[in-house]
């Protein structure tokens, strides 16, 4: 076994009897970047030299019997988490320039377990978007097919993966934007339960909806990376304080007796066939596994997108102000005073994705408007929150496609934001309830990975997580390989 | 129509956008067709219904009120587009 399809456990032990080292390992995976990352360009920093030096310390630990499960490990975290002294940029022209002057909480914590920073990963600007073709940047390229995209906003930390460049990433999910890209890129991605994961550094989006998570090759490294992040966090005030399981414990439980729901409006016409094929042949694995399998309504599902987009704008609108050319950033010198230079730094800093959201939040927010688009928004999002916890009395979690079609082409939706916006309709309802959920590779389109999505109970990472690593020990589609060489 | 081209150019004022014409002709008509699908919740009967302002139910948070390090001067300013001694600089307020 090659280390590239080991899971970290292995690692971690291969690294502990010698037989390898941080510095080969982060060595390998600075050259696959260098051989692949032309094509597929999911990098928009690569920290050779930091990375290195921080191998060759964690070298040191290991040698002499110290650190934990993660030392030693190369891992790369979106563009939207705070990396001192490392650029972050957002994907964004405005923050081209701009400098963490310290770590995001969860960053932090792998750094201090000792996880190896080998750069920051492309995204949607803001962290707006399903294909990553919004990004400042070039656009990221899904490694399964050149041509088409990685998923979004955090396609950079799926394709990462995919391509083989890293061991395990972190991305951040407000309405799809982690189980999206690592179902397009046949990898696995856990969104936590809001306040599960402290969001302090790490750039807002949308405050009530944004979590952070990890994305993985297996499950295993999905739940040992969750386990490393977790937990309150006095700098967040939104992470809640309550006990993290070792989610490694546990894993391989199995799903006998579990109960598994099927949200019937998730089994719609749109669902591309093969898509609904793999996902209907992971029920029937799950059914094996001694499962039992409900049938379940989630009867606001239809409204959620529109929810969605009405209280992420509004959100994003208020949280793009910082945004002025004051303290940070790029900005724009104009005659005409202080609005002036506010107006033409913000109209040149934002790409057109991030322009119309803010103008649609700040339209939703306004004087007369305020009632009808975001506080009835609000109070859907209530019914929507709903339809979850009555689901969650008849069964333990629930079972759905995570977007209806495999990964599309570059450029095939950048000029419909709504049907853009519409491939995100499975994953959106998860953030508005504030629920946890994660995507696993469960079959192919061809030669594009499919993913499968579970939904668990609020703070019940754990179940969901055992039952994919169910699946996962039943199944191989974890061991295919994008054919990128 | 949902959404006239003068309340976009509006809107552009409040989200402090300098934008162009051609920007704004492309957003009146994208922002009319949101709108549009956005409608779709006023099917749904919400009278009583109490707004989710944020999805796990919390009270406010409260910490003691004690002085720790920050940030600091240098790291504060590191990344402003100008600044002099422990200011930002920005351009003329007051005409």
């Amino acid at each position: 076994m090659s280390f590239s399809q080991m899971s970290i456990r292995q690692l971690q032990q291969s690294l502990r009897d010698g037989k390898t080292s941080s510095v080969e390992l982060t060595r390998a995976c600075l050259e696959r970047i260098a051989a692949t990352d032309a094509r597929v360009n999911a990098f928009v920093t690569v920290c050779d030299e930091s990375a290195l030096a921080a191998a060759a310390e964690a070298d040191r630990k290991l040698a002499a019997g110290e650190g934990g499960p993660l030392t030693g490990i190369p891992i790369a975290v979106k563009d939207i988490f705070n990396t001192a002294g490392v650029r972050t940029s957002c994907g964004s022209r405005i923050l081209e320039n701009y400098t963490a002057p310290y770590d995001a909480t969860a960053f932090a914590k792998l750094q201090q377990q000792g996880a190896i920073l080998l750069g920051k990963l492309n995204m949607d600007e803001f962290a707006m978007g399903s294909s990553n073709e919004n990004s400042a940047n070039d656009p990221v390229h899904n490694p399964w097919d050149l041509e088409r995209v990685p998923g979004g906003s955090s396609g950079g930390s799926a394709a990462a993966l995919a391509a083989g460049q890293a061991y395990a990433t972190l991305g951040t999910d407000t309405g799809g934007s982690i189980r999206q890209p690592a179902s397009f890129c046949g990898v696995v991605g856990v969104k936590p339960t809001y306040g599960r994961v402290s969001r302090y550094g790490v750039i807002a989006y949308a405050s009530s909806l944004d979590q952070v998570g990890p994305l993985a090759h297996n499950v295993e490294d999905a739940a040992l990376m969750l386990g490393a992040i977790a937990g309150y966090d006095p700098a967040d005030s939104t992470s809640v304080d309550c006990p993290v399981p070792d989610y490694l414990t546990g894993l391989n439980a199995g799903v006998k007796g579990m109960k598994i729901g099927l949200p019937r409006e998730y089994f719609i016409e749109g669902l591309d066939p093969a898509v609904k094929q793999a996902v209907e042949a992971a029920i029937e694995v799950y059914r094996g596994l001694g499962a039992e399998i409900v049938d379940v309504s989630l009867p606001h599902t239809d409204y959620a997108v529109a929810c969605y987009y009405l209280i992420a704008t509004a959100e994003a609108s208020s949280n793009l102000a910082r945004y002025d050319g004051v303290r940070y950033g790029v900005r724009q010198r104009v005659e005409g005073g202080l609005t002036g230079m506010y107006e033409k730094t913000r109209a040149a800093g934002f790409g057109d994705e991030v322009k119309r959201r803010i103008m649609l939040g700040t339209y939703a927010l306004s004087s007369g408007y305020y009632d009808a688009y975001y506080l009835k928004a609000q109070k859907v999002r209530t019914l929507i929150r709903e339809d979850f916890l009555k689901a969650f009395e008849q069964v333990d979690l629930l079972l759905t496609p995570v977007a209806p079609t495999a990964a599309f082409k570059l450029g095939e939706k950048t000029d419909d934001p709504l049907q853009m916006y519409l491939s995100d309709i499975f994953t959106i309802p998860v953030n508005l309830a504030g629920t946890c959920a994660l995507s696993l590779p469960c079959g192919m389109d061809g030669q594009l990975p499919v993913g499968l999505q579970l939904i668990g109970q609020p703070f019940d990472e754990a179940r969901i997580l055992q039952a994919a690593q169910a699946y996962e020990a039943e199944t191989d589609w974890h061991k295919q390989r994008a054919p990128l060489d | 129509m949902k959404i006239t081209r003068e309340e976009v150019e509006h809107v552009a004022r409040l989200s402090r956008l300098a934008l162009e014409e051609t920007e704004i002709d492309a957003l009146t008509g994208q922002m009319d067709q949101l709108l549009g699908y956005v409608e779709k919740l006023n099917e749904l009967d919400t009278e009583g219904i109490v707004p989710t302002a944020h999805a796990v139910p919390m009270e406010n948070a409260f910490r003691a009120d004690e002085v720790k390090p920050s940030i600091g001067l240098e790291r504060a300013l590191q990344n402003a587009p100008q600044s002099e001694e422990s200011c930002f600089v920005v351009p003329k307020i007051i005409e």
